[in-house]
Parts: structure tokens; C-alpha cells; sequence
């Protein structure tokens, strides 16, 4: 690490130290819930919004053991689809499994 | 979540930069994020902060009471589809508990982290996210000011420019000219001028078929390219042409008042021309000093903070974003990760490594969709490609795949526009 960049470490800390810190303290499950890596674009083309008329399925709320597979499906081609095998490849097992725990863990209707 | 901050964050000059920070912005009760520009970036981005952190004070700065979309004004232009399907106020981002504020940022001073508006008040802020999506660069195209896009409109952000060419379009008679001028990249959009000459073409094959559209692209290959290609061959043989950089096609100037393009080859005086200019960031990230020498704003690809000025992110079309399109599910996939970082930031802990997605859909015809879709990933310091994922649509396919497709469009605009303005 650079000397700069250990100054701008010092220097961020002593700025929020006591002023944004004291009325941001989370919880665990807070940070828990904060999407893995890829997982917050999803819902670009899967609704969240039980109101929006859509044929692309919701994915919210179902379990691990459906979208794993589902998507390891649409990466290897076994399963036919438009898009979705172009943005499988993009992501590996490990990701995939952390991204449908995350979805798992979501209400499926929401904002 | 590690709590070591990376030296990529900030560039030496940067480090700079903070340490003429005063602390007075940041004695604030509540941490303030401001966000200026209001459409799929930063609105996304001040709602996912709020609901991400409810005890952050997010203030959303936009001037126009609604916005107007840019995807599927295509179809717009085309008379297929009503401009008020394009229009969405800001209702049920207050409704998330973000202050929305009518009114326009004139300047940032980062040092002393204040935003001005035009109104008269200046907002202080820890951290400023700016998404104001493009400027026209009037000047640069030798000819096209302001007063020129009200004969040669660019309808390149929408709204009246939108309107202003489908009534240009429905004013020509039979058998006229419509000419498109392609800009060089980087541009809003990058598969846009070729759905508009796909959709115009369209409009012209079934109420006006003995007309003809000319591309004058300042470009020799554009995105989608060969299935566009395939489809115009198909679906408008002898109607569309489309003259590369290389044959001539890029336009130096332009004529209003006879509606006319110049290239270094030949002249062209069309009916109807539409001038899609060059681009730059949107004003505030010049005032804000976040634009470098491009017009375009470069930033850390993890957080989105700007690599000029600490403090600032810039996420959407005013971004560079490597490998990432200028594109409407970009700057929506951007400003979800952005208010991941940004929320993190204010907790003081390093952001985790995105990944992002980008699909995005052009429609050829109404029934006629192609996409193209990428997953991108901080390499270097830049969004880049993960390989072997993304691409285009096949091209041996049937005509229900195109039209599964066209249908997925409309689909992913009204999920993305529910999830941005809904």
C-alpha cells in the first residue's frame, strides 16, 4: 500500500470516527443481506413487483435447490434460453450458490 | 466484510484532494448522500440507499417533474407506441422516503462538500452520487447548435426532440429521404441509431414504401451489427442503406436550413434527418470537476467513486465504465452497486467486488427482437468483460425466437421502469 493510500485510510477514518458511525450502527443480519456479487441485477428483468405484468419468472423466495441447478442448466445449454445462457457463463458455481442463498433469503414480493 | 481499505480507491491526486477536506461536512447528526439526476441511474440509486440504509438522509436532485425514457422512444419516433408510456414522476421514490428535490445542481465544491442549486439553496453532503446521463456537445458537429436540432432534431434524449421527429416523419410525403447521422463512440446507447433506422424503416415500409433511409455512420462496425444487417436485409431490402466511415459516411457539418449533411465525399439533403450528435457528460460533472479530458467521467470500478474527486460516485451514462454500454439495465445493475458501496462506505468498511449484468434489447421490427448481454467484473482498475459469457443473439433462428425476444423487451422495460420510478 502506498504512503497516500495510508493517509486517505487515517484520514477517512478520523472524519467518520464518532460522527457518521454513531447513528450508523448495524446489525448483523443487515450486513448479512447485502447482495453477493452479481445478485443485485437480477431484478432488472425479474420483477420484484408482484404488479408488473411479465413473462420472465420471478425469482425471488424459491430455494437453492431449484435455481442452482436451473442455472447451471441454462450455462452448460441443457436447458434452451434466449439470454439466460449468455449471463450463466459469467458466473461460477460458488457464485451462482451464493447468488441463489441471497435470492432464497429475499421475500419473493416486494418493491 | 474486511475493513482494509484498497489503495485502487484513490488515486494519489485524489489522496490529495481529501486532505483539504474540513471536517465540518461530515458533523452532521445523519450521513447525507445527495444524488443528482433522476432517471434509471440515479433514481434506482437514491431508492436503493434509503431501503439499504433507512437512517441515511437521501436527497434526490432532478429538475424535471417527469422523466422521460429513452428505451423503446424508438418506438415512439415509429407511431408505435405513445409517448406517455414513456413518462414517470417521482411519486414512489418519496413514497421510499427519499427527498426529492425539484430543482437544478449548478455546482459541487468538493472541498467544502456542497452542491448548489438553481433555486438558491446549497445542499452539504458525506457522500454525492452524480448519474446526470449525457449532454449534447452543440458545436461539435460543425453547424448543429440548439436552434439546428429544431429543424434536424436529435431526439436523443426524449421528450419534445421525440415527438418533434415522428411528426417530421409523418409529415413527409411518400417517396422523401430520411437521413440518420451515427456519431463516433463512446455514445449513448451504442445499438440505438441502428433500432431507430430499423423502426423508421419500418414506418416507412408500411405507410410511406417508396421512401428511402440513409445512415451516415461515422463508424465502420456498430453493436448487433450483423444481426441488424441480416434483419434490414430481410425485412427492408432496397429502403435502408447504411454507409460506414470507411464508404464516406461520416458527416463534418451540417446545413438546418436546407437540412442538409456533409461529408467529405457528398452532400445529402434529406426530408427528415436526424442528427445524433456527439456526447458528453451531463453539465454537473464538468462543474463538479469528476470529467476528465473525454467529456466522460472515469471511477473505481468497485464503488463507482470517481478517480478525480473523492467522495463523488458517478454511475450511468456519465460514467466510464470500461467495458460496460451506455446502456438503460447498465446504469440501473450500476446504481445497485453503487448504493451497495455507498452504504458501506458510510459503515467505514471496504466494498466487496461487484459483478454486474447488462442485457439490452433492440427491436428490429415490432416483432422482431435481438439482444446482446454482458457480465463485467473490476480487472485492473476497469470493468472488464468476464470471458466467455455475454454475446449476441444466434443468428440461424426462428422467427419465434425473434419474436420470444421482442416480447422479453417490453417486459424488461416495464419491469426495470416498476423498479426504478414504480
Amino acid at each position: 500500500m502506498s504512503g497516500s493510500a495510508r493517509f486517505v485510510k487515517r484520514r477517512v477514518r478520523a472524519l467518520t470516527a464518532g460522527t457518521v458511525l454513531l447513528p450508523l450502527v448495524f446489525s448483523a443480519a443487515a450486513v448479512a443481506a447485502e447482495p453477493p456479487a452479481g445478485a443485485s441485477s437480477c431484478s432488472g428483468c425479474h420483477a420484484v413487483s408482484a404488479k408488473v405484468d411479465t413473462p420472465v419468472p420471478r425469482i425471488r423466495g424459491r430455494q437453492p435447490a431449484e435455481i442452482v441447478p436451473a442455472i447451471q442448466a441454462f450455462r452448460s445449454g441443457e436447458r434452451p434460453s434466449t439470454v439466460m445462457g449468455r449471463i450463466a457463463k459469467g458466473f461460477s458455481d460458488d457464485e451462482i450458490r451464493a447468488i441463489a442463498v441471497w435470492l432464497a433469503a429475499q421475500p419473493a414480493e416486494g418493491r | 466484510m474486511r475493513t482494509t481499505r484498497r489503495a485502487f480507491l484513490y488515486s494519489s491526486a485524489a489522496a490529495a484532494s481529501v486532505a483539504l477536506l474540513p471536517a465540518p461536512a461530515l458533523a452532521q447528526a445523519k450521513a447525507r448522500v445527495i444524488v443528482i439526476g433522476g432517471g434509471f441511474a440515479g433514481a434506482t440509486c437514491a431508492r436503493e440507499l434509503q431501503r439499504a440504509e433507512p437512517r441515511v438522509n437521501v436527497t434526490l436532485v432532478e429538475e424535471s417533474p417527469i422523466f422521460t425514457a429513452c428505451p423503446f422512444s424508438n418506438s415512439v419516433i415509429a407511431g408505435l407506441r405513445d409517448i406517455g408510456a414513456q413518462r414517470f414522476g417521482y411519486d414512489a421514490v418519496r413514497a421510499e422516503g427519499v427527498a426529492v428535490s425539484q430543482d437544478r445542481a449548478h455546482a459541487v465544491d468538493p472541498q467544502k462538500r456542497l452542491v448548489s442549486l438553481s433555486g438558491g439553496s446549497a445542499l452539504g453532503y458525506d457522500r454525492l452520487v452524480l448519474a446526470p446521463g449525457i449532454d449534447i456537445r452543440w458545436g461539435a458537429l460543425p453547424g448543429y447548435d440548439e436552434a439546428a436540432a429544431e429543424q434536424m432534431p436529435h431526439a436523443w434524449k426524449a421528450g419534445e426532440q421525440t415527438l418533434l421527429l415522428r411528426r417530421q416523419l409523418e409529415a413527409m410525403a411518400d417517396g422523401g429521404t430520411v437521413a440518420i447521422s451515427a456519431p463516433a463512440n463512446p455514445f449513448r446507447c451504442p445499438p440505438g441509431p441502428y433500432e431507430r433506422a430499423s423502426l423508421i424503416a419500418y414506418y416507412l415500409k408500411t405507410k410511406k414504401p417508396r421512401s428511402k433511409l440513409i445512415v451516415l455512420d461515422a463508424k465502420d462496425s456498430f453493436s448487433k451489427q450483423r444481426l441488424f444487417q441480416a434483419a434490414w436485409q430481410q425485412l427492408y431490402p432496397g429502403l435502408l442503406e447504411w454507409v460506414s466511415l470507411s464508404n464516406g459516411g461520416k458527416v463534418t457539418s451540417v446545413d438546418p436550413a436546407t437540412r442538409t449533411l456533409v461529408t467529405d465525399f457528398a452532400s445529402y439533403k434529406a426530408d427528415v434527418a436526424n442528427v445524433i450528435p456527439p456526447q458528453r457528460a451531463g453539465h454537473i460533472a464538468e462543474a463538479a470537476g469528476v470529467a476528465d479530458q473525454t467529456g466522460w467521467c472515469p471511477i473505481d470500478p468497485v464503488s463507482f467513486e470517481s478517480r478525480l474527486q473523492p467522495g463523488i460516485h458517478v454511475i450511468g451514462d456519465a460514467a466510464i465504465a470500461g467495458a460496460m454500454p451506455k446502456s438503460a439495465f447498465a446504469a440501473n445493475a450500476q446504481a445497485k452497486v453503487c448504493a451497495a458501496a455507498v452504504a458501506a462506505l458510510l459503515r467505514d468498511e471496504t466494498p466487496s467486488p461487484p459483478k454486474l449484468i447488462n442485457t439490452c434489447y433492440s427491436l428490429v421490427a415490432p416483432d422482431y427482437g435481438i439482444s446482446i448481454a454482458g457480465v463485467y467484473h473490476p480487472v485492473n482498475g476497469q470493468l472488464a468483460d468476464v470471458e466467455g459469457a455475454g454475446g449476441v443473439s444466434p443468428a440461424d433462428v426462428s422467427p419465434d425466437f425473434r419474436a420470444l425476444e421482442a416480447t422479453y423487451a417490453e417486459a424488461w422495460f416495464r419491469t426495470i421502469t416498476a423498479q426504478t420510478f414504480g
